[in-house]
């Protein structure tokens, strides 16, 4: 832990379509630790999947560097790249495994590719298979196959190589909530077990909280915010952020004129009646407008959007009151959660 | 009207007309797979994307194809000629056949190719693959079910040929529908020769599927 693995540089992508000139990714500074599993968050075209795929290379940043384990993609020659691909896994929101090779010969595949003797690949496909938890399939082609097995599939043929990092492309964007439970405990697995550093893309983030320590928030082409999860959580800075964060509410330019907070609670305060104590001890009738409790990097969080009366002081009495017992809490002003602006 | 001579004729016309089918189609594909391949690997989203080579190559198969075949088969007489020395019988007529199917396999093959989908191709890539292994271990196993079928469409398609070449005196089947059936007013023996063609095809198209279908994984 700690030694970096994966450093962006100023990296940009243009891309020349037909509809244009568009910035995919502007101006992108990142690092990822040797260990991490880092989450990059986003919502849909907001350059997460092109990001991801100049970290492999499979898009070719218009500018900027890619250093891999202490050597620098963007100057490599093509038998390099290919090489250094091997040890960079990657698996995909379609699965992408090939439909005419069962199980066992997809896991092959890459072992293959890198012309191991084919005994060896097959002795270490069944482990990798066994190791996914497939170890009954082998011989099943995909379309026998359900999303979750080829996801299965697919982390296993990523690993073959013993790749020091697995690049996850919405992986588990096609899969229903309990399927994504599993696929995510398994690469939660393979990070604690095998130390596979783990990218994650995604537009949920529920995925986030299950998985990552370190997240990136990617908002039209640029990092917003970057830290730990439990930080961002916490104090979101960006819009973006919050808006993962707490969903759209329903009708939100109704109130828009009061006075909203949102309270975050962690750790021992999460379990305290802090909204009941509130109300009696600062006299302020509040009204929440949203709350919810989730489990991120294993504490219990919990937040709350209150809205307050209109009256100064009572305003003023309460953040005191929040003050005093170290709960984290921020103006919000409710339009921040409206679909526009 | 059906003496023995008669039908040794027409056992050696289907002789003829298998060997003039299956040798033009292997020859062809030995052509025109290369040639689809190219077609797709230089495409603007290829492999490696080419526009010059994928132009010319594009505009050669269009011109080729769009030649009726009867033209072309007496367009090439002088250089059948120079080749093997004669213009007539089965092999003379390879010589058409594989020049006219060639392009038509290359765009078969290409539109096999296109279909298999792209993020198969990227995985691929994203294991580290080289572009002349993702073409044999990836790309041509992934579409071969599609490649069958339009191996089936073109036997076909070139065992009809192989019958317009009769006219010329290529022999086989479409020969003796010509010359006794149309030249002599044989028509029973006309309709035979056409039978037969039709039960070839027939044969050739139930193979060609049965195989098709053996093959694919995707079906299940």
């Amino acid at each position: 832990m700690g030694n970096e693995l994966i450093r962006i540089e100023h990296l940009s992508k243009v891309f020349n379509g037909a509809a244009g000139r568009i910035v995919a990714l502007d101006d992108i500074n990142l690092s990822i630790d040797s260990g991490d599993i880092f989450g990059i968050i986003g919502l849909s075209g907001a350059g997460k999947s092109t990001l991801v795929r100049c970290m492999n290379l499979l898009e070719t940043p218009t500018e900027g560097n890619v250093i891999f384990d202490g050597r620098n993609l963007m100057q490599m020659n093509q038998k390099e790249l290919l090489a250094t691909r091997q040890s960079i896994g990657m698996i995909f929101q379609d699965f992408n495994l090939m439909a005419q090779r069962n199980a066992i010969r997809n896991v092959c595949y890459p072992m293959e590719v890198a012309h191991m003797p084919r005994r060896d690949a097959e002795k270490r496909a069944k482990e990798l298979l066994e190791l996914v938890g497939l170890s009954d399939r082998m011989k099943s082609y995909p379309s026998q196959l359900s999303g979750g097995q080829k996801q299965r599939v697919a982390i296993a043929r990523a690993l073959a190589m013993n790749p020091k990092v697995l690049l996850c492309d919405e992986a588990t964007s096609a899969l229903d909530p309990n399927t994504t439970r599993q696929i995510l405990d398994l690469l939660k697995k393979i990070n604690q077990e095998l130390g596979v550093t783990i990218v994650v893309i995604t537009h949920e983030m529920k995925v986030i909280e299950t998985i990552c320590n370190r997240v990136a928030v990617l908002d039209q082409s640029h990092v917003v915010e970057e830290g730990m999860v439990r930080d961002v959580f916490i104090h979101p800075q960006s819009r973006i952020a919050r808006q993962l964060i707490m969903p759209a509410q329903e009708n939100p330019t109704a109130m828009s004129d009061s006075n909203c907070l949102r309270i975050v609670f962690d750790g021992y305060s999460a379990y305290e009646p802090v909204i009941s104590n509130l109300a009696l001890e600062c006299r302020a009738a509040v009204n929440i407008l949203f709350a919810n409790t989730r489990v991120v990097d294993g504490k219990t969080i919990g937040q709350m959007l209150l809205q307050l009366p209109q009256d100064e002081t009572t305003v003023l009495r309460v953040k005191q009151w929040l003050t005093d017992r170290n709960i984290t809490f921020k103006e919000e002003t409710l339009n921040v959660y409206g679909t526009n602006d | 009207m059906f003496t023995a001579r008669m039908i040794n004729e027409m056992l050696n016309g289907i002789g003829q007309t298998l060997y003039m089918t299956l040798f033009s189609t292997f020859l062809a594909y030995v052509l025109g797979l290369p040639i689809g391949v190219a077609l797709y690997v230089t495409d603007k989203n290829g492999l490696k994307p080419c526009k010059p080579v994928n132009t010319v190559l594009g505009a050669i198969v269009n011109v080729v194809r769009s030649v009726p075949f009867i033209i072309l088969l007496i367009t090439v007489l002088p250089f059948t000629m120079w080749l093997l020395g004669t213009t007539l019988g089965p092999t003379a007529t390879v010589v058409p056949l594989v020049i006219s199917a060639a392009p038509f396999i290359g765009r078969m093959v290409e539109s096999s190719l296109k279909e298999v989908p792209y993020g198969v191709i990227e995985a691929a890539k994203a294991m580290g693959t080289p572009t002349f292994r993702i073409i044999v271990k990836t790309l041509i196993p992934e579409a071969k079910p599609s490649l069958i079928s339009g191996c089936t469409i073109t036997v076909t398609t070139i065992l009809g040929y192989t019958a317009m070449a009769g006219y010329v005196g290529g022999g086989g089947l479409g020969a003796i529908a010509i010359n006794y059936g149309y030249y002599r007013y044989n028509t029973p023996v006309m309709l035979v020769t056409v039978a037969l063609m039709v039960v070839i095809v027939q044969l050739f198209q139930t193979i060609g599927s049965f195989i098709e279908k053996k093959t694919d994984k995707r079906i299940r």
